[in-house]
């Protein structure tokens, strides 16, 4: 399908662009550690209370991170006008959309999985039992992320005072994604850890919801 | 002219009217006394802003589809009389909260979701005055408008499914659970003068809005001479 | 250059308007260019050149009025689709030249993309820089690799936005005669142009335009020069 092999084809793209400069990555990744450990000079936990406090933490410093790190997502497609030779050659618009959001959740996902050990040393928080769940909270959550970020990142581009508009119009967005994901974190890293299907299911429907959105109204948000 | 006048005069009669309803028609409260009757106004407020952001909703959306400039500044003045009405929902929760439960603020799932939908919708506000185009203006925000909305419902239920660890004091429950008959009727009848007032609101901030288009557009076709 | 021969296809604006926020770029223009022409649009800065061509290369959506391409392939997927180039090359200057025409080949469902890429940039002479990143060309090359994404999935019709700014005279010797080879190998050529030049002479129409509206039409007598240095009215 036409779809597809543009999408894949996209997303080979800003693969080989990232991987090629890593600057998303390196500066995510920077950013997240700092605000991590601020976090921690800000409230200096207990060993218990980092249980409690230290997930939602974590996806704050995710939300944060990433409300900066999907500024250039379009803007990028702005220096040669490459998005107008994009809606010329691709077949349906989706596309771009859609090898955009799947890169920015492949870059989320690297980030965090690559701050998990360092997460899992400042808070004292044991990770590896419950990894699976975990990684799992985190994709749908980073998808969740994405997508919405992605669809308002175009926005965004558009209109001035960008990097301080992006988060502006994202954070209050993604308020479930924080909450659920965030809860059923703690829960999971709980000393007797539970998992949340329901909370699992809430994000999952999330991103069902904001991707359908995102497909039925992407081609507008690129018109001119 | 004379209609629009007219409207609003009744509108603020009205209002004053549901006023004295609430202080001497209803009957007392029971446990919180005097400054129940704030709820109301209160919820009735609520009640008015979700409608008008409703039909901003349906405005943003009829714009993305049909691009008639009407239905943007349909959406904007919604969206400007539905933040009013939600902020003084903010204001008044906590004027009755706090003598009543000794607290100014909970993060229950009405709260909370109010407040969330207050920074949507100032977020939608700004996101405006940031674009300078009229019709890229129109359709980003429309657009805007309809994520907005739709992240409402997830918003509620997230909060209530899962921050429900803190036993929260439901401030807004009380509309319409057992209410005593006369106290159901003064507060319907404040729905029905809230919804009329927003109402006057938004046909002269419409016209308002038209009337600045017509300025902006004389001024861009000053300057293209 | 090695070109097939094309389903001839032309262009057909049907009362045109393009406004923004009430200020009308475009306004009714009717124009209708036979398969294979060449024709050049003149005219003021703020004419609508710039608009009615990217409405012409469907970026931008006409506020009323029908764009067609009488005689296209039912197929809209590839020979359908006009080249367009502007004044940006619209391809990504972190890529090299090769990659980046592979991936518009890929999107655009070229058949053997990696041999089109390679044939491409030997006909527009960058075939030794094939593995730089565009962000190191100089202006001439960045205009070459523009023409060479615009034609990679073989378009039978050619947009092309003022081709000979900031181009030297040996520049705009190669761009003529490339475009004089498109244009003989059946592809319809639409450019717009400030003034007499190289390329003005491979035009076989021009017209004018003023605050959005078609001026004045060498098919309607008026004559080129007049039309080139704006006072074909």
């Amino acid at each position: 399908m036409a779809l597809l092999s543009n999408t894949a084809t996209l997303l080979a793209k800003e693969l080989r662009t990232e991987f090629r400069s890593r600057e998303l990555l390196t500066t995510t990744v920077v950013f997240i550690l700092v605000v991590l450990i601020l976090f921690s000079f800000a409230i200096s936990p207990t060993t218990e209370e980092s249980r409690e406090f230290g997930p939602g933490l974590l996806w704050l410093a995710i939300l944060f991170a990433a409300s900066l790190m999907l500024q250039p997502c379009f803007l990028r497609e702005q220096a040669n006008d490459t998005l107008s030779s994009l809606r010329l050659a691709v077949s349906d618009p989706f596309a771009i959309f859609l090898a955009k959001l799947i890169a920015n959740t492949l870059f989320l996902l690297v980030t965090e999985i690559l701050m998990l050990p360092l997460f899992a040393a400042f808070y004292n928080i044991p990770v590896l039992p419950q990894l699976h769940y975990l990684l799992l909270v985190l994709f749908l959550g980073s998808l969740g992320v994405s997508i919405a970020g992605t669809a308002l990142s175009a926005i965004s581009a558009q209109a001035r005072m960008r990097e301080l508009l992006l988060p502006l119009l994202l954070l209050p967005l993604l308020t479930p994604v924080l909450v659920v994901s965030a809860t059923v974190s703690v829960s999971l890293l709980d000393r007797e850890p539970v998992v949340q299907w329901k909370g699992i299911a809430f994000l999952a429907i999330f991103d069902f919801i904001f991707l359908t959105a995102l497909w039925l109204f992407g081609e507008y948000l690129l018109e001119e | 002219m004379g209609k629009r006048i007219v409207f609003g005069v009744a509108a603020v009669l009205l209002v004053v009217a549901a006023a004295y309803a609430n202080f001497f028609v209803a009957p007392t409260e029971r446990t919180m006394g005097l400054i129940q009757r704030i709820f109301y106004f209160h919820a009735a407020t609520a009640w008015a802003g979700e409608t008008t952001l409703f039909v901003c909703f349906v405005a943003n959306l009829l714009y993305i589809w049909k691009r008639n400039p009407k239905y943007d500044w349909l959406g904007v003045t919604c969206a400007e009389v539905g933040l009013v009405c939600i902020t003084v929902v903010l204001i008044t929760g906590p004027i009755w909260a706090h003598p009543v439960w000794g607290i100014w603020w909970t993060w229950d799932a009405r709260l909370t979701s109010t407040f969330v939908l207050w920074l949507l919708y100032i977020s939608y506000l700004l996101l405006r005055s940031l674009i300078e185009e009229p019709d890229r203006r129109a359709l980003l925000s429309a657009l805007f408008g309809v994520f907005a909305f739709l992240d409402v419902p997830l918003v509620f239920f997230s909060i209530r499914w899962w921050r429900t660890q803190h036993p929260a004091p439901v401030i807004m429950g009380g509309s319409g659970s057992g209410l005593d008959p006369t106290m159901n009727r003064v507060f319907f009848f404040n729905v029905f003068v809230m919804h009329l007032f927003a109402a006057f609101l938004i046909v002269e901030r419409y016209i308002l809005e038209k009337m600045r288009h017509d300025v902006d557009l004389l001024q861009r076709e000053a300057e293209a001479q | 250059m090695a070109f097939l021969t094309l389903p001839p296809t032309g262009l057909r604006f049907d009362n045109i308007d393009k406004r923004y926020g009430g200020l009308y770029a475009l306004r009714r223009v009717s124009l209708e260019v036979s398969p294979g022409e060449c024709l050049v649009l003149a005219g003021r800065n703020g004419s609508g050149k710039t608009t009615l061509l990217r409405i012409a290369a469907r970026i931008v959506r006409p506020t009323a009025g029908k764009l067609s391409f009488p005689g296209s392939s039912s197929e809209a997927d590839t020979n359908g689709r006009p080249g367009y180039v502007a004044h940006t090359t619209m391809v990504y200057d972190e890529l090299t030249a090769e990659e980046n025409l592979v991936l518009f080949a890929k999107l655009q469902n070229v058949p053997q993309p990696a041999t089109r890429a390679e044939e491409l940039l030997r006909e527009v002479g960058l075939y030794d820089r094939r593995s730089s990143a565009v962000r190191t060309f100089s202006r001439g090359m960045r205009q070459r690799i523009a023409i060479a994404r615009a034609l990679i999935h073989r378009p039978s019709v050619l947009l092309f936005d003022e081709p000979a700014t900031g181009l030297d005279p040996i520049g705009i010797s190669w761009l003529a005669k490339t475009l004089g080879d498109v244009h003989r190998s059946g592809c319809t050529v639409v450019m717009s142009l400030h003034g007499e030049s190289e390329i003005s002479s491979l035009a076989t129409r021009a017209i004018q335009l003023d605050a959005g509206s078609v001026v004045a039409d060498t098919s309607s007598g008026a004559s080129l020069r007049s039309i080139l240095s704006f006072g074909g009215a």
